[in-house]
């Protein structure tokens, strides 16, 4: 009878409160420093302390830039006074903070997973709304406001009302090329950007477990597209294995007590759902978004709707009925906590290698956390990415909004593996196509919109020769990469 | 702590498009400050300004003479969706809003407003298209929006409201609870100790 999402929830009411609300424990808190320094600092102005500073996290990722040789001088204009003062806050706080040269910085969505900061059945909340993310490892995993972070520290819980139960279940097997970026994008294209509002989605069926876990992260990722509370797929062994050893996961007989736990967190079989959507994962193909909305979403090899919104047609320059592939574009975008894992730069990799992106194209590729590029890096991605014509930069949200100050040239067109696609997000009157890792590299290869299963994948050079490049090279974290040549120097670079 | 609410009246000023998202509330390059004011000069910038000089965009909801100092604003469907910039709710503030109705509103931003002293009114898009350049009343007592030719009634959650009403510290409302708090803790702990970190920092 009991849904996943309500044993969670169940196991962490403290007390119930008036009106049908409940105090509910949350057990990690992350913070980035876009605003951090405002919690932290308005926490201690209130004469109030962190409760539990160890289960407290800090990233640097939002305001930092992604250039090689970065600093705290961040090309954002006044962006240092971000960076400076959440981590004088953080220090105060006596929380973990993972700085700008920090091994494990990065997204905080790629990070937390990576160090094993999310575990199955936890409570994880951050004031970026992509927290849902991390639903993927079958946690409660939901974004706030900056308030409620102040309240989560000071306090440890949460007032909340109790969200409702959907589950979106995909049925089938997933067609070559298509991706778990490509799931969510057919649904919210279906359903509406607000078809989850209110309800904790819960998202199963056998193309959901047969996803590996960073797809898995990609799908939950984009959970608050599609205005849920949250996004949450059940643990298992895969989630397990890929949990086990990593820095803040139990260890020894810790793990064993956690993982028979961690087992019993599932929907039984006779559990119902306030609302129930079925989707057949083997009738999606690869989606590109055409809209300034993700549901403004349709198959790359289709048109735009003959009825689209004329405001959106306006500002992305397009037509009703206009084919999407062979629209031009000015720039591709491969990065951000939806698509830039390292199964992502692989799958991007393989496309690009041996291949040129077309004349003209600003390419650049940011791994979603320092980890992954040094892992990329290992395998060779990176003089893929390079030699394809692409920048290969240090990990942070870049361009997936203004992170680090930058932007695309005003009123460009950008395919983005990124997961919105609103007005002049990625720059001024910038108009943004989201889709797959895939997609955005065949993209970029043909400077138009172009459909990557058209395009052979070639297998990738072996880890060991590309070990041995990297040290030829010099492996200072932050100095081994040349910036690439199409990078103008830093203080010239356009403000958006 | 926000200010207290119980009534307010005002011109009604229509943003009547369905996903009003935070970027276009407060677009990221107005976010400058590492505080909570100095935003409402950015509010709704991309839409409110025509060019960098931040010349008044004259179609603009806002720039119209009638809704200069408009407390109300009505919205489309899914309002404040996107990112969870707190940002959006005091630029908001900042710039004098205290009430949005909405046929829906994204969750977080919603809880967002509660916190920052906004009233995040749901009420069907029919009802609300009427109101538009109207002289609204808002009486979060009787739970009702009412113009000359009409009055709504709206369901908002108890908590909410007694916050909104009280202009309550959250934190302080929870904090009475802290027995139970350590209680569960105490419990939780013994239950589920890798939860609890500190013997992971070194
Ligand atoms: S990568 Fe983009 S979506 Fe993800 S946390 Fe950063 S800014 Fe937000």
């Amino acid at each position: 009878m009991t849904t996943l999402f309500d044993r969670i929830w169940d196991a962490h009411i403290v007390a119930p409160l008036p009106g049908g609300a409940a105090l509910v424990a949350i057990d990690r808190v992350l913070l980035h420093e876009r605003t951090g320094a405002a919690a932290l600092n308005s926490l201690a102005a209130a004469g109030r302390a962190v409760a539990d500073p160890s289960r407290v996290f800090a990233m640097m990722d939002h305001i930092v830039d992604t250039l090689p040789g970065r600093t705290d001088q961040t090309l954002m204009p006044g962006g240092q006074a971000f960076i400076t003062e959440t981590r004088a806050a953080a220090q105060a706080a006596g929380i973990t903070l993972f700085d700008v040269s920090d091994p494990d910085q990065g997204i905080m969505h790629v990070v937390s997973p990576e160090l094993g900061i999310v575990l199955p059945g936890l409570t994880l909340i951050a004031p970026d709304s992509h927290t849902c993310t991390q639903g993927a490892l079958g946690a409660l995993a939901w974004g706030i406001g900056s308030s409620e972070a102040e309240h989560a520290m000071a306090t440890g819980t949460l007032r909340l009302t109790r969200p409702r139960a959907m589950r979106v279940t995909f049925t089938g097997t997933l067609s070559p090329g298509v991706t778990a970026k490509d799931m969510m994008l057919a649904l919210i294209a279906a359903h509406g950007a607000g078809g989850g509002a209110g309800h904790v989605v819960e998202f199963a069926g056998e193309s959901v477990t047969a996803l590996d876990m960073e797809a898995r992260m990609t799908l939950c990722n984009m959970a608050t597209e599609f205005s849920a509370f949250a996004g949450l797929i059940a643990p298992d062994d895969v989630t397990f294995e890929w949990l086990k050893g990593r820095r803040y996961a139990p260890q020894g007989a810790q793990w064993r007590a956690a993982l028979s736990g961690w087992q019993t967190l599932r929907t039984d079989d006779d559990a119902v759902f306030d609302c129930e959507i079925a989707i057949d994962a083997g009738s999606i193909a690869p989606m590109v978004s055409w809209g300034t909305s993700p549901q403004a979403s349709v198959a790359v090899t289709g048109s735009v709707p003959a009825d689209a919104a004329p405001a959106m047609l306006d500002y992305m320059a397009l037509e009703a009925n206009a084919r999407l592939i062979g629209t031009p574009i000015d720039a591709a975008f491969i990065g951000s906590c939806t698509n830039a894992r390292l199964s992502d730069l692989r799958r991007a990799a393989a496309l690009l290698k041996g291949r040129k992106v077309a004349p003209g194209i600003r390419a650049i590729c940011v791994p979603g956390s320092s980890a992954v590029r040094r892992a990329a890096e290992a395998e060779g991605l990176d003089r893929v990415f390079l030699d394809a014509g692409f920048e290969w930069r240090m990990s942070g949200c870049s361009m997936c909004f203004f992170a680090g100050g930058e932007s695309f040239a005003e009123g460009s067109r950008v395919i983005s593996s990124t997961n919105r696609n609103f007005e002049s997000r990625q720059g001024l009157r910038v108009k943004t196509h989201i889709a797959s890792p895939e997609t955005v590299a065949a993209s970029a290869i043909a400077g138009a919109i172009a459909d990557a299963r058209a395009i052979r994948p070639l297998p990738l050079r072996g880890a060991g020769r590309a070990v041995q490049r990297r040290r030829e090279r010099g492996s200072g974290e932050g100095k081994s990469i040349p910036p690439s040549p199409t990078l103008p120097p830093k203080g010239e670079r356009e403000f958006g | 702590m926000a200010e207290p609410f119980t009534r307010l009246t005002s011109i009604a000023a229509p943003l009547l498009r369905d996903n009003v998202d935070t970027d276009a509330i407060i677009p990221s390059r107005e976010m400058t400050s590492t505080g909570k004011t100095g935003l409402a000069d950015g509010l709704f910038a991309g839409w409110r300004y025509i060019d960098a000089t931040r010349t008044p965009n004259p179609d603009f909801v806002l720039n119209q003479p009638q809704y200069r100092d408009a407390a109300l604003l009505l919205g489309g469907r899914n309002f404040g969706c996107g990112s969870s910039r707190e940002h959006a709710v005091w630029a908001l503030v900042e710039y004098g809003i205290r009430c949005i109705v909405a046929p829906s509103f994204a969750p977080i931003f919603q809880s967002n407003c509660v916190r920052n002293g906004i009233v995040p009114v749901v009420l069907p898009t029919e009802a609300i298209a009427p109101l538009a350049g109207v002289v609204c009343h808002v009486d979060l007592v009787a739970q009702t929006v009412s113009s000359a030719d009409a009055t709504l009634s709206f369901d908002i959650e108890g908590e909410a409201r007694a916050m909104l009403l009280e202009g309550l510290d959250a934190i302080d409302l929870t904090l009475k609870h802290r027995d139970a708090i350590q209680a569960f803790h105490a419990r939780d702990r013994s239950q589920r100790p890798w939860v609890y970190l500190e013997q992971n920092h070194a």
